[in-house]
């Protein structure tokens, strides 16, 4: 179906007002969009590992979401959402349930990229009927922003802090989209808080009714963490597309479809200016920092590029 | 009419499962319950069951699935030892406070340091105080029947705790004995259906599980908890009866052997109280007054049941498979001696031995050891050492 802003706004929220995630945070965003993809016939079972989104939606004896939801640990939605459709499966097959049941997992970057990585690579490789999302926010934002595997070179985080020897985080972020993509899945695809969230969307129904497993990795801001102004969510989200440091792009049965290519792709340090956790970067001195960041991100770009069989 | 077989530990397990014929079953590889998923994913492949089998890639995985597929609203169950269970260790702790009645198959080995791949209790004692209903089994066919009877445990609404079938490692896992087993149909019957009042797969009322709980209900959630693996007791005896009525068979929390008229007696769980019992009936048959204590239900802890068993004594030895490095005795000698203290019991003098840790063979004379000292503590009625390790060189 082609997506219709207005038709998507008029959808009734599946994550309903008065949790308590902070304003201007990515996250409740991100599965706002998601779940309007749901058909609304359609029941979901929904997973999150323990992260903000989970402690802020679901604190006993109220819940924010209007489906079935499961929480467990931090390291393992993949693996409990795995069992959950595996139930679904048997009932189904015993004649004991009626209609369609979809089921999503979310997980923050850390509970994706780093200790949930094992689960979610054995979900994902048997093959079930599930789709996982990453709500991407480079650090480990629950705890007090710790860095992840997801953090970015040289950010400023509590565990990677920019000091008077070490300029943040040393190590470039893992490409979680990329590994999963080379499990060979039915799809995958990176997506981000855009527009009139048309790729959001797009990518959450294809993800979602795609048979067989999916994974979602989208960048979710935190205004905590990467220190910007609130009200600035979308524009920080754009400035990563614009950049070419989250590219907009999606892997089906293995073919490679970059779904925005910025017209005039803009220097990364037009992202970072934006956030506080950079700002030892824009020091006289540091430029070389801020040059190593681009070569980096136009490296990736021109990978991607080539995957995708435009270069 | 019972169907006589013979079958190894794993095997009855594995059967014992089929014919229980769950929703989803996840498990990982490890020695020695490996068989037990072996076997079952051989049901799956035959279309001998409607099971969904989820070969996941960790024990991590295996319990957090089966708690994703229990809470959604179906059976699950899965097995394990040793290493395995201490991986899935965070999730045995949600599993019983989302109370959540997966069973599992505890074949029990010594826990990994050193590594080791033989039997003790190591890895099941470590998991005692984490909410799960611990059934030990003797012999293979207790297995069998512990496992029959652990869903009608498990999912009473009283109860709707986890629970976990023990029985030990090779000794009764790979070990082929005779057995009677139940026929399907029968299975089907006592163990009957899963029908959770609600349930996440269930659309029509959507719930959600898991959530944060902090201090204005986690503690009352927890003494809910509690109750529930208080009321655990009573319906295992009352499950056990109808059980004993359609098999003949007789469960109760603990088996006493030859207590009646015995002077001093061993505690101890699983498949040396088959030793136990052969040394005590020579002792016997020299007029020894010797008896054998073992308990069926570790979790709850029968602790008014054994005072009373106990009190009439002069002298027990608590056997443990595992020890506690508390520098003072093992994990069942602490129970025991507990439930001694607090309902008054002071007559027995208690000591504990240490035994067959890593698998080190327990052989009718070291069961003598024991008797001969419990014997000399009757007579004597001094105790010279409490806390001792039994078989080990020195």
């Amino acid at each position: 179906m082609a997506y219709n802003v207005k038709e998507a706004a008029q959808k009734p929220d599946r994550l309903t007002g008065g949790h308590r995630m902070c304003a201007g945070c990515g996250a409740p965003v991100v599965v706002r969009n998601v779940l309007k993809a749901l058909k609304p016939e359609d029941h979901a079972v929904i997973g999150s590992a323990t992260g903000c989104l989970e402690v802020s939606t679901f604190i006993y004896p109220y819940t924010a979401w209007k489906d079935s939801f499961i929480h467990n640990a931090f390291e393992n939605a993949a693996a409990t959402v795995s069992g959950a459709e595996a139930a679904y499966v048997a009932l189904k097959r015993k004649g004991k349930l009626d209609g369609d049941t979809k089921f999503i997992a979310f997980g923050g970057d850390g509970g994706t990229y780093d200790i949930g990585l094992q689960s979610l690579s054995g979900a994902m490789e048997r093959g079930h009927d599930m789709v996982y999302v990453c709500y991407d926010n480079g650090a480990y934002m629950n705890t007090g922003i710790q860095r992840s595997s997801a953090t970015p070179k040289y950010a400023d985080t509590t565990t990677s802090p920019a000091g008077k020897k070490i300029p943040g985080k040393l190590q470039p972020r893992k490409d979680l989209t990329e590994v999963m993509a080379n499990h060979h899945l039915p799809y995958v695809a990176q997506t981000a808080l855009i527009g009139n969230m048309k790729d959001l969307y797009e990518k959450s129904e294809k993800a979602i009714y795609t048979p067989g497993p999916a994974f979602l990795n989208v960048l979710a801001p935190c205004p905590r963490g990467w220190r910007y102004n609130t009200p600035d969510l979308m524009e920080v989200s754009k400035m990563a597309v614009e950049t070419c440091f989250w590219p907009l792009y999606e892997v089906v049965d293995g073919k490679y479809n970059i779904t925005y290519k910025p017209k005039n792709k803009l220097p990364v340090r037009d992202f970072l200016k934006m956030q506080g956790r950079f700002k030892h970067l824009f020091k006289a001195g540091n430029e070389h920092m801020l040059e190593e960041i681009q070569q980096e991100v136009d490296r990736r770009w021109e990978a991607l590029l080539r995957l995708a069989g435009e270069a | 009419m019972a169907i006589r077989e013979r079958l190894s530990g794993n095997e009855a397990t594995a059967i014992a499962m089929k014919q229980i014929n769950p929703d989803v079953v996840a498990a990982f590889p490890i020695t020695p319950s490996t068989e037990v998923p072996q076997y079952f994913s051989a049901f799956v492949a035959d279309g001998t069951v409607d099971t969904e089998f989820v070969a996941v890639e960790s024990e991590h995985s295996a319990m957090s699935a089966c708690i994703g597929a229990q809470a959604a609203g179906g059976r699950a169950m899965t097995a394990t030892s040793a290493n395995g269970l201490a991986l899935m260790w965070e999730l045995l702790y949600i599993a019983a406070s989302s109370r959540l009645p997966i069973v599992m198959a505890a074949i029990n080995r010594a826990l990994s340091g050193p590594i080791n791949i033989h039997n003790d209790h190591s890895d099941t004692m470590g998991a005692r105080d984490s909410g799960w209903i611990q059934l030990f089994s003797e012999t293979n066919q207790e297995a069998y029947d512990n496992m029959l009877m652990a869903h009608r445990i498990a999912e009473n609404p009283d109860v709707m705790l986890p629970l976990m079938v023990c029985q030990d490692g090779f000794i009764t896992s790979h070990a082929i004995e005779n057995i009677e087993l139940l026929e399907d149909d029968k299975v089907k019957a006592f163990v009957g259906e899963y029908k959770p009042q609600y349930y996440p797969l269930n659309k029509e009322t959507p719930i959600a599980v898991g959530p944060l709980d902090l201090q204005p209900h986690y503690f009352e959630h927890k003494k809910q908890q509690a109750e529930a693996m208080k009321n655990a007791k009573k319906v295992i005896l009352e499950v056990s009866e109808e059980f004993y009525k359609l098999t003949g068979r007789k469960y109760g929390l603990f088996e006493e052997y030859k207590t009646d008229d015995a002077d001093v007696v061993v505690v101890l769980l699983n498949s040396t109280a088959g030793t136990a019992k052969y040394v005590a009936d020579q002792f016997r048959a020299q007029g020894k007054k010797v008896g054998v204590i073992k308990p069926r239900v570790y979790r709850p802890f029968p602790v008014d049941e054994i005072a009373e068993a106990l009190s009439k004594f002069k002298a027990v030895a608590v056997l443990d498979k595992a020890d506690s490095f508390n520098a003072a005795g093992g994990p069942l000698f602490t129970d025991v001696t507990s439930a001694l203290y607090s309902k008054g019991v002071f007559g027995p003098k208690v000591i504990n031995y240490i035994y067959g840790l890593g698998g080190r063979d327990v052989k009718a004379d070291d069961i003598e050891v024991v008797y001969n000292k419990l014997l000399d503590i009757a007579k004597t009625g001094k105790v010279e050492s409490v806390y001792n390790y039994l078989g080990v060189r020195e």
